[in-house]
């Protein structure tokens, strides 16, 4: 008997305890999940930044996540979401914007702002970065740490063999020319510097598609359903590619690796590197050499993709959620925030506004390399996306790195893909 | 009466006890199992569009895949590049550090160790020996004035350059059921041997070999399962490529999942990967059990 009471009573204090846990606080919670794709200081600055909003801003309550790498975040909130439980905030790259509305996850922000709000405040972001924002006249994306490739040139290889170290490359011709003055063997003929290093694994599209718009052509339509991969100027560019390594011999053969890109940069075994702003704050620290950065070198005009990743807002939260979410994206993409965020890791702010912060202007004038990247942004287009994107992208990368080890012709490789790509896409038309 | 309750009673408890153990494989072994091929005759649901009985659509398109072909041939040129090797260089390095030797223990914990390290660090390491120009392997071939090669971009070699990460991760800790093994091996059977004049390599042929087959077994079957297991390293230097060169049956099947969300066909692709290791480990044992001599 003495037994059951005691039971009992320890079975009341858990319910009691069960209880005042699941008590729902005064404030409105938010759950947001955030990747880290360079390192540094991403995730201290995001976690910094969501405190000091916390902090003053009592009626909310924010749990930022750190879930990994871009891939691994939108893993987990696709599983937490699929699970009943999806995050009510999260960074997710621009391009898997039509994966989460194929989804039914996200909402699109003009439901939850005023006509004002969307004039002045969705429409002050860069253009280039709203491109893969928007979809269907709606905004379901507020961009955030974004980027855009750019090209670091070592001035000291440049001098080296009677280049002007102060000029990169202009055109694609001549980054062959200045390339093949770079290139450098040693006594038994074997290359010891390459002139330029476009890294390929894994996502090789991506850098990809600065060559693409440079020769004047876009990979897909706005509406996501549409690839134009087999377009005879995006063969063109990928023999252009092909032949860096294979008949100017400027580029070392086979997938050039991401990772380890910057690495070969230092060592001096590339004198000239394609690969994203995003590295900005790392080359500055570790380049042993004066070096320079520059945009993309055109062909028929300037071009880059945009990258990286955008604010979404789930549709599974209540409606105070949602609009502490906004709030709150507002108030981190405001120009304070976004110059604070710039400066410690080398995204693009997204705004013409966060630049005109005493912050920024102070930062660019210390470091004027700096701007590129944003000045790039007027010749940017949006980064390859499409329904079931990441599908279409693998179809995509699959041809690209046939062709670059020499499997595949790129007409034909390409002629495939986009076979394939149809195949995917035609139920979305 | 007395009896059947008793009888009873001993039933319940026997239940009692199985309980726990059996939620918990049925749960995380047998239902996901069973689900797994129940989906694979499914459509993958997206969004507002349920899942669909299909049928045997997954299994038709699974014939269509060429990468799925191309991954399953990987795996297979995987599993015979790394389960003799490693198991040889396995019982090499047992025997050798089984004998006598200066620095025996240091030698053990040098073979042991790229078992302990996580794959995952191991794989960012070997980045860098592989790296073209500055990794450590072409510093070491441009002594010799080789150039420069790039070992895991280059379709003809990434394959064989992860199937060298896994046997150099998987050596050492087979290396230790073999050590345990010879150490079990009655020291009087050599002393017989050497009596009537039996040369070493005699010795290990006839005597220590036989006695090692059971460990032989094991060993071999868990490298069969662990070449379809392994695939971290994958993620970490090459992610599949170049266009799927040393991509592998289960990182198809992750891509699958979670990068295509074609949960549907990952399932179907499943059920695949169920089936070989089912085959491969049941044929091991019926072909391999009656060769052996157990103790």
């Amino acid at each position: 008997m003495k037994q059951t009471r005691q039971r009992m009573a320890a079975l009341i204090g858990a319910v009691t305890l069960t209880l005042s846990v699941a008590m729902p606080a005064q404030a409105v919670d938010l759950q947001f999940f955030f990747p880290v794709a360079v390192g540094g200081k991403a995730a201290e600055t995001i976690e910094s930044l969501t405190r000091e909003y916390v902090s003053s801003n009592s009626d909310v309550n924010i749990e930022a996540v750190y879930a990994g790498s871009y891939q691994d975040t939108v893993t987990k909130a696709l599983t937490a979401a699929q699970g009943g439980k999806p995050p009510q905030l999260a960074v997710i790259l621009a391009v898997d914007m039509f994966t989460l509305i194929d989804e039914d996850l996200i909402v699109p922000f003009d439901d939850l702002l005023s006509d004002a709000d969307k004039k002045d405040w969705i429409g002050g972001f860069y253009p280039a970065f709203m491109e893969n924002s928007q979809t269907g006249g709606k905004t379901y994306g507020i961009p955030f740490q974004r980027s855009t490739p750019v090209l670091y040139w070592n001035k000291d290889a440049f001098a080296e063999v009677g280049l002007d170290p102060d000029t990169p490359p202009a055109t694609w011709d001549e980054m062959v020319s200045f390339g093949e003055k770079l290139v450098k063997k040693d006594g038994d003929g074997n290359v010891v510097r390459w002139g330029v290093r476009i890294p390929s694994s894994g996502f090789p599209y991506w850098l990809f598609q600065g060559l693409t718009t440079q020769n004047g052509v876009i990979l897909m339509n706005s509406d996501g359903n549409e690839t134009y991969f087999d377009d005879p100027k995006v063969v063109e560019a990928l023999q252009y590619m092909v032949d860096l390594s294979q008949k100017y011999g400027v580029m070392a053969p086979g997938i050039i690796e991401w990772g380890t890109t910057p690495k070969a940069f230092f060592e001096g075994a590339t004198a000239m590197m394609w690969t994203t702003t995003g590295n900005l704050t790392n080359v500055r620290t570790n380049a042993p050499f004066p070096f320079g950065v520059a945009m993309l070198p055109a062909k028929e005009r300037r071009g880059a993709p945009t990258g990286g990743g955008n604010f979404y807002i789930f549709k599974d939260s209540s409606d105070e959620q949602k609009k502490a979410s906004v709030d709150f994206v507002k108030w981190i993409t405001a120009p304070e925030q976004a110059a604070q965020w710039t400066i410690a890791t080398g995204y693009v702010a997204p705004r013409p506004d966060d630049w005109e912060t005493p912050a920024l202007k102070a930062y660019v004038e210390d470091f004027p390399p700096a701007l590129v990247a944003r000045n790039q942004l007027e010749f940017a287009v949006a980064e390859l996306s499409t329904y079931q994107n990441q599908r279409i992208t693998t179809i995509f990368n699959d041809a690209l790195e046939a062709s670059i080890t020499g499997e595949k012709a790129p007409q034909a490789a390409l002629a495939e893909a986009q076979e394939k790509a149809d195949r995917i896409l035609k139920d979305y038309r | 009466m007395r009896n059947t309750i008793n009888l009873r009673l001993s039933w319940v408890n026997a239940w009692l006890l199985l309980t726990p153990a059996m939620i918990l494989v049925i749960g995380f072994t047998h239902f996901p199992a069973v689900k797994t091929f129940w989906n694979s005759f499914f459509s993958t649901p997206r969004g507002k569009r349920p899942a669909v009985f299909t049928g045997l659509e997954n299994y038709h398109y699974l014939l269509q895949d060429d990468i799925f072909w191309t991954v399953l041939k990987n795996n297979l040129l995987f599993s015979l590049g790394t389960v003799p090797t490693s198991v040889c260089i396995a019982l090499a390095m047992a025997l050798w550090v089984n004998g006598k030797l200066h620095g025996r223990g240091f030698m053990r914990m040098a073979f042991f160790t790229p078992t302990v390290l996580p794959l995952i660090a191991v794989a960012n390491i070997w980045l860098f020996y592989y790296t073209p120009g500055f990794g450590l392997i072409d510093q070491i071939r441009s002594l010799f004035g080789l150039p420069e090669q790039n070992w895991l971009g280059n379709p003809d070699y990434a394959l064989a350059a992860v199937i060298v990460v896994a046997i150099w991760k998987e050596a050492g800790f087979f290396m230790v059921f073999y050590l345990a093994a010879l150490q079990s091996i009655p020291p009087n059977l050599r002393e017989a041997a050497q009596l009537e004049g039996a040369s070493s390599w005699y010795f290990f042929r006839r005597v220590a070999f036989p006695l090692l087959m059971p460990t032989t077994l094991f060993v071999s079957v868990n490298a069969v399962i662990n070449s379809f297991r392994l695939v971290d390293h994958i993620f970490v230097m090459t992610e599949g490529g170049p266009n799927n060169a040393s991509s592998l049956l289960l990182f198809y099947i992750y891509e699958t999942a979670f990068k295509f969300w074609e949960t549907g066909y990952a399932a179907t692709l499943t059920v695949v990967l169920v089936v070989l290791l089912s085959i491969f480990s049941v044929g091991q044992f019926f072909l391999v059990d009656k060769r052996i001599h157990y103790r």
